[in-house]
């Protein structure tokens, strides 16, 4: 069965199963693998997207859920104001460590930030709060989306 | 490509391939320091490549799993090569020790091994380049210096790029590595400094860097149904269901490996696509033979463990020193307690994989591998394979831990490929496997009693730790060193270990013992350090005593008491630590710790309140001594963080794996949880002293302590004493 998305800006015609998770659609059928998976039950949020502008979890999306709408992943987030922002903050920064959870956390950070542009530190945690960094670069990732949203001066290294 | 830049000749010369056509040939015998072993393994290198256009690619060698070696170990060799790091272009090598000496991610063994040998193949290299330069301008290289990837010569006001220098410094006899001269400290210009990690920009892309990612043409996809009680084996296998699934491949049974051979089974159930493979799990009518291994359980662990520390007779001694029973008879004070810890998972965020393609008796592998040497031997003896039959891509690693250590994967991998010749087989565990099939941390038991003189000064201790063996031997990562600290300065000691037997495997996390072991010392310290009437810094530094150096068993050389109570002085100093609070017990507290492990100095200080029956921490403050430099500073204060959050996590959030009837109870991250942002403290404060030695590992050493740090600070806040981990509050 062929089902239709919008995925980065192109549609895309997709011959698989309306229950495959749309994070499997991404990465086997799409070859999109910067989306990644950790849990498969939307605990870890490795595999966050934006579904028409908002943060989901794609392992927890269907196919057929996401068919017909928009889907934006970490490849092309950068062409997102918000996004450019905090690909930009988590760069100076140097948030990442190990980086798994990476992709997952900006597009959560890009979520909030589009919607909210200058949130308070509670809601930057009740956004972030269902993206697990085993590596625990929360100081940094707290301190990306400050400088990102203008509420803190960058950072210096080379 | 790293492998094309490197061969190795038959006389064991390294080749440095530094421009088409071009080589350089070092006599490359690499002066590595002893590694764990105890075994100075020599090493025969290819790192550098000097571009045409004057950039310079370097060869990272070690695994990455976040720890920042990637960054680290080039940095090192661009240092002494005099070029500026925005030159460096940083490629992961292959794995393969002939070439590259030893590769792994494990014990913050990585800077302290790689320290001199990485800067001898930078200086090398320069000193070839200076050498070639020399020549054409016909002048004494002593007169001639470098800067920038250029060479210069002053008193001529003229210069030339390495790039320009390569055919002419590739006729030239190489250096002999052990001799050439390295950089003064005082000349270090990217030693030191912050540098941000090598991928950073590819990750916040997207791009495919991780095992899971890779991608080969005609590649398949295997999921694993894993006998579910450790140590079982496949007694029945009905495929038919799944077979019968569009997409799937073929099933195979395979050994589940690294345990031992003939237990362990699993059924491998191959499809184009990993979803298909691993919802297809549900069709696989599968029986398995668990006898002799369902009796096994946490909780009967725990009740044994409880009868043997009420028998009060330790099975075997770890040290015995002086006379522990008129020790403890004649001292003025005796305190005693029982600490416990739990089994704990890994819980990387990347699930375990590996990708492999067997073609006519050779095996080329994607390894997302922390010690790609052990894989590959555990490889080739279980397909019977020469080990040179294998090449090993280090793929780079969504979270170590400890657990890639154990190459369980690889055999996996390996076993499914050479079922399917020609067809390259990506493998991946679900969550629930992960869970569910890691090498745990071993849970253990201790029964602590110290005296203590009419002076307040610590003149017996001993210790009854129950902890898992067979044989009369721990199994791995389930040992103490004797000299757990005080043991090598009090007078009379007795350390005594019982031994349990669990069909559970287990591994190691990072700062393997130490985690479990600072807690229980530095948190029982406290203990007899409020029964001195003193504050745990200050028994410290009485029972630290005068600086000096004590022999180490194990992991460490030597322990340096000067350097334990300089970083507990300094600590206490940043923190602004005022001693045992007087006061009642009034919800907030603070608390101190502090550790020696893996060649590090941790001290450690932390502030918390608490609300109801949840603790919050509000900062963490820490000094560490890792040796005279911190190569890279964004990064240190960054792996400490981490580790110091780690500590939380396994302190705060009921971390703790169980096991019933010989299986695995967790599954998820919903009942193993990991620490979440809004956990995290508000500030982690760290800063480093500079001591005269040689440079050692972050990876571990900053986590020990603040767990007792947390303990205590909760005692100081609650009056309540946290004796097991995970902490729960009455």
């Amino acid at each position: 069965m062929t089902l239709s998305i919008t995925v980065n800006q192109r549609e895309r015609q997709v011959d698989a199963g309306p229950n495959k998770p749309l994070l499997w659609i991404l990465r086997e059928d799409l070859g999109l693998r910067g989306t990644k998976f950790g849990c498969g039950v939307g605990q870890c949020g490795a595999c966050t997207v934006l579904l028409d502008g908002k943060a989901v979890r794609s392992c927890q999306t269907l196919l057929s859920d996401a068919a017909g709408h928009s889907v934006t992943t970490i490849e092309h987030v950068a062409t997102l104001p918000a996004g450019k922002r905090l690909v930009d903050a988590w760069i100076d920064i140097d948030v990442p460590q190990c980086g798994y959870c990476q992709a997952g956390q900006i597009m959560s950070a890009t979520g909030l930030l589009s919607a909210t542009p200058q949130p308070d530190d509670g809601a930057i945690e009740a956004a972030m709060k269902g993206n697990i960094c085993r590596c625990s670069t929360y100081l940094r990732i707290r301190r990306a989306i400050r400088q990102a949203a203008g509420l803190e001066k960058a950072g210096a290294a080379a | 490509m790293m492998d094309e830049i490197a061969s190795v000749s038959r006389r064991g010369f390294l080749t440095v391939s530094l421009v088409a056509g071009a080589a350089l040939t070092f006599d490359a015998r690499l002066a590595f320091a002893a590694d764990r072993s105890g075994q100075s393994q020599p090493a025969l290198n290819a790192f550098v490549r000097i571009n045409a256009d004057n950039s310079v690619t370097i060869g990272a060698k070690n695994p990455e799993i976040g720890q920042g070696i990637k960054t680290m170990l080039p940095m090192l060799i661009a240092e002494e090569l005099d070029v500026d790091w925005e030159q460096v272009r940083i490629e992961q090598t292959l794995a393969d020790a002939k070439v590259y000496g030893p590769q792994s991610a494990g014990g913050s063994r990585s800077t302290p091994v790689n320290w001199l040998p990485m800067r001898q193949v930078g200086a090398a290299a320069r000193q070839m380049l200076v050498s070639a330069a020399a020549r054409q301008w016909k002048v004494d290289p002593a007169v001639l210096t470098t800067s920038g990837g250029r060479v210069f010569d002053k008193a001529k006001g003229r210069s030339i790029s390495y790039s320009a220098l390569v055919h002419v410094a590739a006729t030239l006899p190489p250096p002999d590595l052990a001799s050439v001269p390295l950089k003064p400290d005082d000349a270090f210009r990217i030693i030191g400094t912050s540098r941000r990690g090598v991928d950073t920009p590819a990750i916040t892309r997207g791009e495919p860097l991780f095992g899971i990612d890779v991608d080969l043409p005609g590649m398949v996809h295997a999921a694993l149904e894993i006998c579910p009680v450790f140590q079982g084996t496949l007694a029945s296998l009905d495929d038919s269901a799944v077979r019968a699934i569009p997409g799937v491949i073929a099933v195979i049974p395979i050994n589940c490996g690294i345990l031992p051979k003939g237990k362990n089974d699993a059924v491998a159930i191959v499809a184009n696509s990993w979803w298909v493979a691993n919802m297809a799990r549900r069709k696989l009518k599968v029986t398995w033979d668990t006898a002799g291994n369902e009796a096994n359980s946490t909780a009967g662990y725990a009740t044994a463990a409880a009868a043997a520390l009420d028998g009060r007779k330790p099975q075997s001694d770890l040290v015995r020193a002086g006379d522990i029973d008129a020790g403890l008879a004649g001292a003025a004070k005796r305190v005693s307690a029982r600490y416990s810890y739990p089994f704990l998972a890994h819980a990387t965020l990347e699930p375990q994989n590996c990708t492999a393609l067997y073609t006519d008796g050779k095996l080329e592998m994607w390894a997302p591998a922390q010690a790609p040497a052990g894989g590959r031997k555990a490889v080739a003896d279980m397909l019977s394979l020469p080990p040179e039959a294998l090449t090993i891509h280090m793929m780079k690693i969504g979270g170590g831990f400890g657990r890639r250590l154990i190459s369980d994967y690889m055999v996996q991998v390996a076993q499914i490929a050479r079922a399917l010749p020609g067809r390259p087989v990506k493998m991946l565990f679900d969550r629930p496997d992960d869970t569910r099939h890691d090498y745990y941390r071993p849970a253990g038991w201790h029964e602590l009693t110290a005296g203590l003189d009419s002076n307040g000064a610590i003149v017996a201790i001993s210790d009854h730790f129950v902890t898992f063996g067979v044989d009369g031997k721990p199994i791995r990562a389930a040992e103490m060193e004797p000299t757990e600290f005080p043991s090598q300065v009090v007078p009379n000691v007795h350390y005594g270990t019982t031994f349990l037997e669990t069909n559970m495997p287990t591994g190691w996390l990072r700062a393997p013992t130490n985690n479990a072991m600072a807690f229980v010392f530095q948190s029982f310290l406290d203990e007899v350090a409020e029964a001195a009437g003193l504050d745990l810094p200050e028994m410290m530094r009485r029972t630290l005593g005068p600086a000096r150096q004590l022999p180490q068993i194990g992991r460490n050389p030597v322990f340096d008491t000067g350097r334990a109570r300089a970083v507990t002085d300094a600590v206490c100093d940043f923190a602004g630590w005022k001693g045992r609070p007087k006061a009642a017990p009034n919800g907030t507290g603070r608390g101190f710790g502090v550790y020696f492990s893996h060649s590090g100095y941790f001290a450690e200080v932390v502030d918390l309140h608490v609300e109801g029956k949840t603790i919050h921490i509000d900062k963490v403050w820490v000094i560490g001594d890792v040796g005279a430099h911190v190569i890279n500073p964004l990064n240190a204060e960054h792996q400490v963080q981490g580790a110091v959050i780690e500590g939380l996590a396994q302190s705060l959030i009921g971390q703790k794996i169980t096991l019933d009837g010989g299986k695995i109870v967790q599954q998820n991250f919903f009942d193993f949880p990991l620490l979440r942002m809004n956990v995290a403290p508000p500030e982690i404060a760290v800063r480093f002293l500079k001591s005269d030695n040689s440079p050692t590992g972050l990876g571990e050493p900053a986590l020990p302590p603040v767990i007792p740090a947390i303990a205590n600070a909760v005692y100081a806040a609650t009056g309540q004493r946290l004796r097991d981990l995970p902490f729960t509050l009455a």
